[in-house]
């Protein structure tokens, strides 16, 4: 079988600065993909690439089997690869209604006013905003706006959702219910691709990992397998002894 | 679809009072003005598709207006074309123009887009006023028979009035049509947000040079009739850089992203310029007014007066749009 999405070789030069350097790996079908790294690692970097907004240098993207590399995020949005923001980004003096419907009215499915908002309607119950349908986004707390932008982006009906760190800046209530709701999305048959610093939610959720580091695909693996890769320890802790180092300084 | 929202039977209603009022009593001063009214509904209307549904201010939109009437002026009189068919040609040109001109500057956002607006009427006006076939900076004159195609020039008066009402109507229904649409919807997403908007599935690109030139194709239409009514066109007149600005004043004033707020910032403004203009103590204050006016607007006001009226009923919402 071949994979939904497979990213060969992706690189991304700003200036001097190479933010993403050489990335390979694949997304299988039905699949959660974790995706971290320390701070400046370039994983938004990499979701930008994978859907269009930024041009890669070199690499190719090739999404259900099809070069999707280079073109631009609306057709991608059209081929069913949907995305959430890390910094949100609300249509503010839009109802909730509204901005899920313009997901829905574009999206793969490109569905006409009337069908699209029967769609969004579905959608905001489902991430449970249905009853502020006809609020203001910019009425909406912090926690509301990342599950705003992901109704917006599950109305566009994709095949594969791209969740640039949802759980940031929720409180643990918030982050439970967000857990299960990214379940749901993969039961129903989405796949998902995520960006999260939260290490707990991230290695309960994701089948496999992609660990990157300053642009570098560090390590990828099952979630137990990449916390303990001495690579990844050191780039999140300095240097993979440390544990060991700590320990015996204690111990003297 | 569109006849089933109320707002479009109460366009209708409007554009009806216009045509009877002056009718009643063959009363010539109140056409006059109430043609102004017309012109003013009509460049805000098409104005508050760009500023007020997409978020791009156009400073320049004048441009359009004065270009319709210099292209429909030409047809109608040096080529002997029926009145409508070259207002009708104008306004597709000018569309064209407008494509052409949105290709080169629609990539700017924001202040950039802004002054670039300022730069296409500067640059429009100037080759206007060196193109010989238009008559250069003197302009055209319209000869006095022309007006025997419309049966003598009394009646000539009263059928470019009805048209340019006609074309007002058109022009809030185009916005309420707008207002409504998937495409509408799509040119909201872009005001809040343009890469949020791309990345949603809206092609940016497309929405925003469609919207341009459609904003372009009435004003240039209703150009040519007022300028065929006036009889003579001159680059001074046809581009004048105040009443662009005017039509901004005009839908802050009303309340820009309403298809009421723009109708109604014209209508009140354009009354209360006329006032001040022809009153003598206050006749070179109307700027200073207007800009007075924007202010407290945009302090105190946002939203203009829809917005205002929309807080105080909010279900008013639905209706009067």
């Amino acid at each position: 079988m071949s994979a939904l999405l497979e990213v060969s070789g992706v690189s991304k030069r700003f200036g001097g600065l190479l933010a993403v350097s050489d990335v390979t790996f694949n997304l299988d079908e039905g699949e959660i993909l974790g995706l971290i790294g320390p701070n400046g690692a370039g994983k938004t970097t990499l979701f930008n690439i994978v859907n269009g907004v930024y041009k890669p240098d070199g690499g190719t993207i090739r999404f259900q089997g099809r070069n999707i590399t280079g073109i631009s995020p609306d057709k991608v949005v059209h081929r069913g690869m949907a995305r959430t923001h890390q910094i949100v980004k609300p249509l503010n003096d839009l109802t909730l209604l509204d901005n899920v419907t313009v997901g829905a009215c574009f999206g793969r499915e490109y569905l006409d006013l009337k069908g699209a908002r029967a769609v969004a309607l579905e959608v905001l119950q489902q991430v449970g905003l249905g009853k502020r349908a006809h609020m203001l986004a910019r009425s909406l707390t912090i926690a509301g706006k990342k599950r705003l932008e992901v109704a917006r982006a599950l109305a566009a009906k994709p095949k594969l959702l791209l969740l640039d760190e949802v759980l940031a800046g929720l409180n643990p209530s918030e982050v439970g219910q967000m857990i299960d709701l990214v379940r749901k999305i993969r039961d129903g048959g989405v796949s998902v691709f995520m960006i999260e610093h939260l290490m707990q939610a991230i290695m309960s959720l994701s089948d496999r990992i992609v660990v990157l580091n300053l642009g570098r695909k560090l390590a990828e693996g099952p979630p137990d397998e990449v916390v303990h890769n001495s690579d990844v320890v050191e780039a999140y802790l300095g240097f993979p002894d440390i544990v060991d180092k700590l320990t015996r300084t204690a111990q003297a | 679809m569109i006849l089933r929202r109320p707002f479009f039977w109460i366009i209708l209603a409007i554009a009806a009072l216009f045509i009877y009022l002056p009718l009643h009593g063959n009363n010539v001063s109140l056409r006059e003005d109430l043609i102004l009214v017309a012109i003013a509904i009509i460049l805000a209307s098409n104005l508050n598709l760009m500023i007020g549904y997409t978020g791009y201010v156009n400073f320049g939109h004048i441009v359009f207006y004065g270009l319709g009437g210099y292209v429909g002026l030409y047809l109608a009189t040096v080529r002997g074309l029926n009145l409508v068919a070259a207002a009708l040609i104008a306004g597709v040109v000018v569309s064209l123009c407008a494509f052409l001109f949105g290709l080169a500057i629609l990539r700017l956002r924001g202040a950039y887009f802004a002054l670039a607006t300022i730069g296409i009427l500067q640059a429009v006006q100037s080759f206007v006023s060196n193109f010989d076939p238009w008559g250069r900076s003197t302009g055209m004159y319209l000869s006095f028979e022309s007006y025997q195609s419309l049966g003598g020039a009394m009646h000539a008066l009263w059928v470019t009035y009805y048209l340019i009402i006609g074309v007002m109507a058109l022009s809030m229904i185009l916005s309420l049509a707008v207002k409504n649409s998937k495409f509408g919807l799509g040119l909201f997403a872009i005001r809040e947000d343009e890469d949020a908007a791309v990345v949603l599935g809206v092609n940016a690109t497309v929405y925003k040079s469609i919207v341009y030139s459609v904003s372009a194709f009435l004003p240039a239409v209703a150009g040519t009739f007022m300028f065929y009514k006036n009889g003579m066109i001159d680059p001074s007149i046809a581009f004048e850089y105040m009443l662009s600005l005017e039509g901004i004043v005009m839908l802050m004033l009303g309340g820009q992203g309403a298809v009421m707020g723009a109708a109604l910032g014209a209508g009140l403004y354009e009354k209360l310029r006329s006032y001040l203009l022809t009153s003598p103590k206050l006749s070179d204050f109307h700027l200073v007014i207007a800009g007075g006016l924007l202010l407290l607007v945009v302090l105190f006001a946002p939203g203009g007066l829809m917005g205002w009226f929309y807080r105080l009923l909010p279900r008013a919402r639905e209706v009067v749009e």
